[in-house]
């Protein structure tokens, strides 16, 4: 029994990963071909350095991700927090309302933001790459921040405000430590997001701005490059790295353990 | 009182500007349509001809202005047969992919918060990472491994050739020299699952593992199998876990595009696709907002049937704890 | 190049299709100096007045460009575009796996290519071309023609292995089928890869396309845009260019360059002139691209 769910995790890992392999094999091939293995080279490391579309569209998403994800990690925390304060009949109707953009298509958020924009004569560009990626960002933040303030002892606030504390103070004291775990989780989600986002960015940028994804599908119609392939090794390589580091952190530290597993999860 | 509705204020003014608006303009697009404007011929004081359009405007070009009016006949349009047929599709390959994502991944969170594994935290972190390399990359991945001069076909090829017992086994049975991976709803439903299965592993992990095990460990003091205690405790109280995780796989699954178009080669077009072709292609926009409206109704529809058997859930759950 | 000679910095965007760029010029107040759209969508964007005319002073290097290729119907006085491009839709084969060189559209209906055989997922092309099939032209909007067209293309479609777009190239190249139809462009694209693969227009005759080079009319930097086209109408540039995007070019000096004989060698650049009277050039279809729409969704849906 013990051996067979082993086994299973095994199957499911290999499922999992078989075609990221292959991507990091392929990243490694002398060839430009993915049928054919051609030895072993470097090249495609050499050539994305030197490409400047490709590097330039990778800053572009780490910034518009970074950025997006600050940005909207405040105002969803925010608004989790005057969500959380309303009354019940109000705050189910917000709720909903802030759940809408995840119950809808990609294209349709994407397409109905390419609409504002134009309606309020905005150029498409960074300005407009950033508040879409900020706007499909939020109603994550809210998501996991929310339960977290559910759990909060209901008058934890007054306490402190009873012990003298302003409100601010109170909430960076009290309620921002305690609700932390969510807060950092849903930072990690909007960053997630904002990276794999191909959709509402190809619909909402303009004049040359393009981040990743979008250089990538460009890229495609030319056949897959395997500097492409090399980028994805990177990156894979990176995360894995930076995972590991915070993992073993806290295998050696069994107490903090679960408070920082809630935050690993970019979910 | 009034200090807390100016605290709500910025945050409900961006809901409004970012969500109920965007909204709107999509509800606008779906129930309206265009059709050219109304002119008439003029000769200007030169001689030449010039157009004067309804508002009155002037202009030498033959005019090519459209103007929305209210009309529901891109409603009628959505109920003909060849869209209810990419709607009924697209459900169908959906619910599937949302099965077979939790016949697959609720096994896995099972067994991961068991005994066996003893840094359950770091192994979840490995079914996360794969989501972080560029979904397009990762469909293209399965295209190269599927496809007809892919990996998969050349190792069954090598095999045949090794093995004259297994090729003989392959013949008898009509299978050709090259076996046909892609291009049909499976390999859709494969990409999809793929895709989407972290997303249903995720919540229902997370609930199990907070279930209380003293609860667990009650239940087999009083002679309950583990079976038994499967069913009656954690089966129960991961159910919200499940209903996320459905949600999770089942929303996106309705509508994505990209991944029927890879590994379907166009053949099993979702109703996704036709979506992001009258926004593309197709420039039909007015059609395409219709079309969304339409799918945005089936979703909702679909979470409120989930929602309702989450709060029964919760009515259990507060009979049980006391 | 044109960066380091000038020190005008170049960005650009690709777009699938030349509706996704048009929406983005005409809903996305996004601003292009310079855009490349093809033939019928220079016709409309000029009907919209989307497009400013070209100073002709200030780029010189038009007179490279051979002349048969200006003041076609799509832009009558030309002026309004630079010819940039010209292609065909054709065949693409791999002389391996074909029973005999394609010379006609039927062989996209031959059942010894079943499943082996890839179409265009573009409604305008596909159904343009089943309409040529079927006797009609290219531009046909009436019913009948277009229920021909489709009820042709449901018949093959079980024959079909994908439809697919840019995919196509990747594809023949890696020999995933036998046959497929292309735009004459990726057919040099895949040439170049893999040597198997050859191209035919077809004897029915086909559709005939021009890319062009225009400026929209909102562009901020307008003699930015025109220094650009210049150097994109110079000899060596353009042969350059040809080598990078592998459509055939209007552009004589650059012939030059690159070596008449050899250019005029490949069958991508130099469809019999017999074939070439036959072709058409798609025409701006307004309201009926809705049609051709239905009924593709209608093609595609069935199962």
């Amino acid at each position: 029994m013990k051996k067979l769910r082993k086994v299973y995790i095994a199957l499911i890992m290999v499922f999992l990963y078989a075609p990221i392999v292959l991507l990091v094999l392929y990243s490694f091939n002398d060839s430009k071909s993915r049928a054919k293995w051609g030895g072993f080279t470097l090249r495609w490391y050499q050539e994305l350095f030197s490409d400047k579309v490709i590097i330039s569209s990778l800053g572009t998403t780490l910034s518009i991700g970074l950025l997006a994800a600050v940005i909207s990690t405040i105002l969803g925390t925010f608004g989790a927090i005057v969500l959380y304060q309303m009354k019940r009949g109000p705050r189910n109707m917000m709720l909903n309302v802030v759940n809408l953009p995840m119950l809808n298509s990609e294209v349709v958020t994407g397409v109905s933001l390419m609409l504002l924009f134009a309606l309020a004569k905005l150029q498409m560009g960074y300005m407009t790459l950033l508040l879409s990626h900020i706007s499909f960002c939020v109603p994550y933040v809210v998501l996991s921040v929310m339960p977290k303030l559910r759990q909060l002892e209901p008058n934890l606030a007054e306490a402190a405000q009873d012990l003298g504390a302003t409100p601010v103070q109170g909430f960076f004291k009290v309620i921002l430590p305690d609700i932390m775990p969510g807060v950092v989780s849903g930072f990690l989600m909007a960053l997630t997001m904002s990276i794999d986002d191909f959709v509402v960015s190809f619909f909402t940028t303009g004049s040359g701005v393009s981040n990743l994804s979008i250089t990538i599908y460009t890229m495609a119609k030319r056949g897959i490059s395997p500097k492409i392939n090399a980028l994805s090794t990177l990156i894979f390589g990176g995360v894995l790295i930076l995972m590991l580091i915070l993992n073993l952190k806290d295998m050696k530290n069994p107490d903090g353990a679960k408070k920082i597993e809630k935050v690993k999860i970019p979910y | 009182m009034k200090h807390k509705n100016l605290m709500s204020l910025p945050f409900t003014l961006w809901a409004i500007i970012f969500i109920v608006l965007p909204l709107c303009l999509i509800v606008w697009y779906g129930i309206t349509l265009e059709i050219p404007v109304e002119y008439t011929q003029i000769t200007l004081e030169d001689g030449s001809t010039a157009y004067k359009l309804e508002d009155g405007t002037v202009q030498t070009q033959e005019p090519w202005q459209k103007k929305a009016v209210i009309s529901f006949s891109n409603f009628k349009r959505m109920v003909e047969p060849t869209y209810l047929k990419l709607l009924i599709r697209s459900l169908r390959v959906a619910l599937l992919t949302t099965l077979i994502c939790l016949l697959l991944g609720y096994p896995v969170a099972l067994i991961l918060t068991g005994k066996d594994f003893k840094h359950p935290s770091l192994w979840m972190m490995l079914i996360i990472l794969p989501m972080w390399m560029n979904f397009l990359l990762r469909t293209y991945s399965w295209m190269s491994i599927l496809e007809n001069s892919g990996i998969l076909n050349s190792w069954i090829a090598s095999l045949r050739e090794a093995i004259p017992a297994f090729d003989k086994f392959l013949s008898d049975r009509g299978v050709g020299n090259k076996i046909i991976f892609l291009y049909n709803e499976n390999a859709v439903i494969l990409g999809m699952v793929y895709n989407y299965l972290s997303f249903m592993i995720m919540p229902i992990y997370t609930v199990i593992e907070k279930i209380d095990r003293s609860l667990l460990e009650a239940a087999a003091d009083l002679g309950a199998s583990p079976s038994k205690s499967f069913l009656r405790v954690t089966l129960p109280y991961s159910l919200p876990g499940v209903l996320e995780g459905v949600t999770m796989v089942f929303v996106p699954a309705v509508t994505t595009f990209v991944i029927s178009q890879l590994m379907g080669g166009g053949k099993v077009p979702l109703i996704g696709d036709v979506i992001q072709n009258q926004f593309g292609k197709s420039s039909d926009w007015h059609f395409g907002a219709s079309l969304s409206l339409l799918v945005m109704v089936v979703v909702l529809a679909f979470m409120r049937g989930l929602h309702s058997i989450d709060k029964e859930e919760e009515v259990q759950k507060e009979v049980r704890i006391f | 190049m044109f960066e380091k000679e000038t020190g005008i910095e170049v960005e650009y965007m690709v777009y699938e299709t030349n509706e996704d760029m048009y929406a983005k010029i005409a809903n996305g107040k996004s601003s292009y100096d310079v855009i490349f759209p093809s033939d019928y969508m220079v016709e409309r964007m000029i009907r919209e007045n989307l497009l400013q005319k070209i100073n002709w002073d200030n780029i010189p290097n038009v007179a490279n460009i051979d002349p048969r290729f200006m003041n076609q119907a799509y832009d009558p006085e030309s002026q309004y575009s630079v010819p940039y491009t010209w292609g065909t839709m054709g065949i693409l084969y791999n002389k391996s796996m074909v029973e005999e060189v394609p010379t006609s559209w039927k062989t996209l209906q031959d059942e010894r290519y079943s499943m082996n055989m890839l179409m265009l997922n573009s409604p305008r092309d596909t159904i343009g071309i089943a309409l040529i099939m079927s006797g009609h032209s290219l531009n046909a909007t009436d019913a009948a023609a277009l229920e021909d067209a489709k009820q042709l293309l449901i018949e093959q479609k079980p024959l079909v292995l994908a439809y697919v777009v840019d995919e196509v190239k990747d594809k023949m190249i890696a020999g995933e089928a036998a046959v497929a139809m292309v735009w004459s462009g990726d057919a040099t694209f895949s040439m170049a890869e893999n040597d198997e693969l050859d191209y035919v227009v077809p004897e029915e005759g086909s559709n005939i396309f021009f890319d062009a080079i225009c400026i929209p009319a909102n562009a901020k930097n307008v003699s930015g845009a025109e220094k650009f086209i210049d150097f994109l109408c110079r000899a060596d540039i353009a042969a350059k260019n040809y080598e990078y995007v592998g459509y055939a070019i209007p552009n004589k000096a650059a012939i030059e360059v690159l070596g008449a004989d050899e250019y005029n060698a490949s069958p991508v650049n130099n469809p019999p002139q017999e074939v070439l009277d036959k072709c058409e050039v798609f025409k701006y279809l307004g309201e009926d691209t809705k049609l051709y729409d239905q009924v593709w969704t209608e093609i595609i849906s069935e199962y």
